[in-house]
């Protein structure tokens, strides 16, 4: 072999060697935590309330709370989010200057840190308003920080409906909303899914935005709307934070639930993506 | 027949192609679908002004020049000091290891999966660099506390429990994907014909994509670095968990500091007094924090619309 083969050939394997890296380590957290959690996986995690001693404490609050946020973040935000991007992809003019702005100012959004929409909580909503730390307060917050993401995935499946489809629309005389209710939108159904299913996932594992609007609190209860609440990936990170390694264990083995919560959801995104792929 | 007489057999002809008929509930619509646009405007709006308006009250009450060059943070002792120049440094410090990981590594996938990648394994490859994207910050922080500092210890390296590099090394696994997938889009957007020119004059896949792929779509994967700072300078939990919570001016990667991030994580869930010096703070810290990632986002976003404009 002469030096320009080897050459490509050691560049070859450095790009695999990157790409394995990351699902090394990917294997490598998955299974540390399983070996952590498994002890600690068992019936109390899914009905007792948290409590100081280890062997009593479970996770049921957060869990419960965790659904509720989930339901009420995918009720606010696939309308809003849809509704937006209907705006934006079908009504919008793109040379006005607010629509321009409106583009940019959403891109932004999506990379604003999640702690800053915290900050907005705890200013408006918390003590703003005055609703206080309750659940619905936390389900608005993450609504805001994964509204972006819900666009512009949204955004992408309208566009990929091919013109053709509105023009044929328009030709047999149906007004512009018709075309869009009845011709788009169902076209383009699998992509927002997708879309939106993701950014519930990212919901429903994110963590510092509901630090700051109170839910790294004490919850013995069920949760109800609005009333105090912890989430789940909080509960990990108050047992996180305590020394005793059974609470190491408790915070493994809800981490486990979270997982699987997160990413049963990225797989049922990622089978509907790949199931209805449209090739116009 | 005449043009003329042909009006008259269709009847009155419209004078514009627009609907004769007036559709009410098509504006109703309309006017919703901009209301929910408008949601994202609003946000903003709350955001910045969450953020301007206790952070200016914290600067009528803290000179703005002490906080931004004073080298000790300790709002919540007494005498107060307020520099920040500590948590930023400490931000920088756990960025920095992490876009060391980040920055190869991401690049490196990019490139296999845009240029070596069979379609196949592109489908398999693909959704497993998502589940990486997927995975709640919060266990990454706990990943870092519990596996990776005991690692780093076995491997002699004297880190204290919370330290930088654990941090650092694992917010860089998390940032991985943002970067491949960003650059990865980048890449493929090159036209084919520049790779097969090169192929043409007898490049292998080494020169192609090192040569022609890497510089042709140089401004996406900046804008992906610069996305990849911007996620890393605004991210929270890991930091919480594996890095700390105490602010000290120190580039050592082997101790603990507090950012900019943990700083208002921590403290934010308090029971700070509202209107407090002490409350004010997380919003100046806030403001700080917010501005460097909205000028890291533009400056991405400006980066991405270059190379859609050259080859879209």
């Amino acid at each position: 072999m002469n030096a320009r083969k080897v050459r490509a050939r050691v560049f070859q394997t450095l790009m695999i060697f990157s790409l394995a890296v990351s699902m090394g380590v990917l294997a490598w957290l998955l299974i540390s935590t399983f070996i952590d959690g498994i002890p600690a996986l068992d019936a109390k995690l899914f009905t007792n309330p948290p409590s100081s001693l280890p062997e009593e404490a479970g996770a049921r609050p957060a869990i419960l709370a965790t659904l509720y946020i989930a339901v009420l973040v995918l009720l606010f935000s696939v309308p809003i989010g849809v509704g937006t991007a209907i705006y934006m992809e079908e009504y919008a003019k793109k040379e006005r200057w607010y629509n321009r702005f409106l583009e940019v100012n959403i891109q932004n959004l999506a990379a604003v840190p999640a702690i800053v929409y915290g900050i907005l909580g705890l200013a408006f909503i918390v003590r703003g308003i005055g609703v206080g730390r309750v659940l619905l307060a936390g389900a608005l917050i993450l609504t805001l920080v994964v509204l972006p993401t819900v666009i512009i995935a949204s955004r992408e499946a309208l566009r990929a409906v091919p013109d053709s489809i509105r023009q044929g629309g328009y030709a047999l005389g149906a007004t512009k909303w018709q075309v869009i209710s009845k011709q788009v939108l169902p076209a383009s159904i699998p992509g927002i899914a997708t879309g939106s299913i993701l950014a519930l996932s990212r919901a429903v594992g994110e963590t510092a935005p509901l630090l700051l609007i109170g839910a790294l609190t004490y919850v013995a209860f069920d949760p109800t709307i609005l009333g105090p609440f912890t989430a789940l990936p909080v509960q990990v990170y108050t047992w996180v934070k305590l020394p005793d390694a059974g609470f190491q264990q408790l915070a493994a083995a809800a981490i486990i639930v979270l997982l699987a919560i997160v990413l049963g959801m990225n797989a049922i995104a990622i089978f509907l993506r790949s199931k209805f792929r449209q090739k116009w | 027949m005449s043009a003329q007489s042909l009006e008259a057999a269709a009847g009155a002809v419209p004078t514009s192609l627009r609907s004769s008929r007036k559709h009410y509930g098509e504006k109703v619509i309309q006017v919703l679908l901009g209301l929910c646009a408008l949601v994202s405007i609003v946000t903003t709006l709350g955001i910045v002004l969450s953020l301007l308006v206790p952070a200016l009250e914290f600067f009528a009450e803290v000179n703005p020049v002490d906080f931004f060059t004073g080298t000790t943070w300790a709002p919540l002792f007494e005498p107060a000091s307020f520099g920040v120049v500590p948590l930023i440094v400490g931000t920088f410090s756990v960025t920095f290891w992490a876009l060391l990981v980040a920055i190869p590594f991401g690049l490196g996938s990019a490139i296999y999966l845009s240029e070596y990648a069979s379609p196949k394994r592109q489908v398999v490859l693909k959704p497993m660099l998502e589940i990486l994207a997927g995975i709640p910050t919060v266990v990454y922080g706990y990943f870092a506390l519990t596996a990776v500092t005991p690692l780093l210890r076995t491997l002699g390296l004297q880190v204290e429990i919370f330290n930088v590099l654990a941090g650092g090394l694992v917010m860089g696994v998390m940032l991985i994907p943002t970067i491949a997938s960003l650059s990865e889009d980048a890449m493929a957007a090159v036209p084919q014909g520049l790779r097969d020119g090169a192929y043409g004059l007898g490049a292998d896949k080494l020169q192609v994509s090192t040569r022609v792929i890497v510089p042709a779509a140089m401004s996406g994967i900046i804008a992906s670095f610069v996305l990849g700072i911007s996620r890393a300078v605004g991210e929270t939990m890991i930091v919480l968990i594996a890095v700390g919570q105490q602010a000290k001016l120190t580039f050592n990667p082997l101790e603990g500091v507090s950012t900019l991030t943990a700083f208002i994580g921590a403290t934010g869930n308090g029971d700070l007094p509202t209107g407090s010096t002490e409350y004010k703070t997380i919003f100046a810290v806030g403001l700080t924090l917010f501005v460097m990632t909205l000028v890291m986002n533009i400056i991405s976003i400006r980066l991405v619309r270059k190379y859609r404009e050259v080859y879209d």
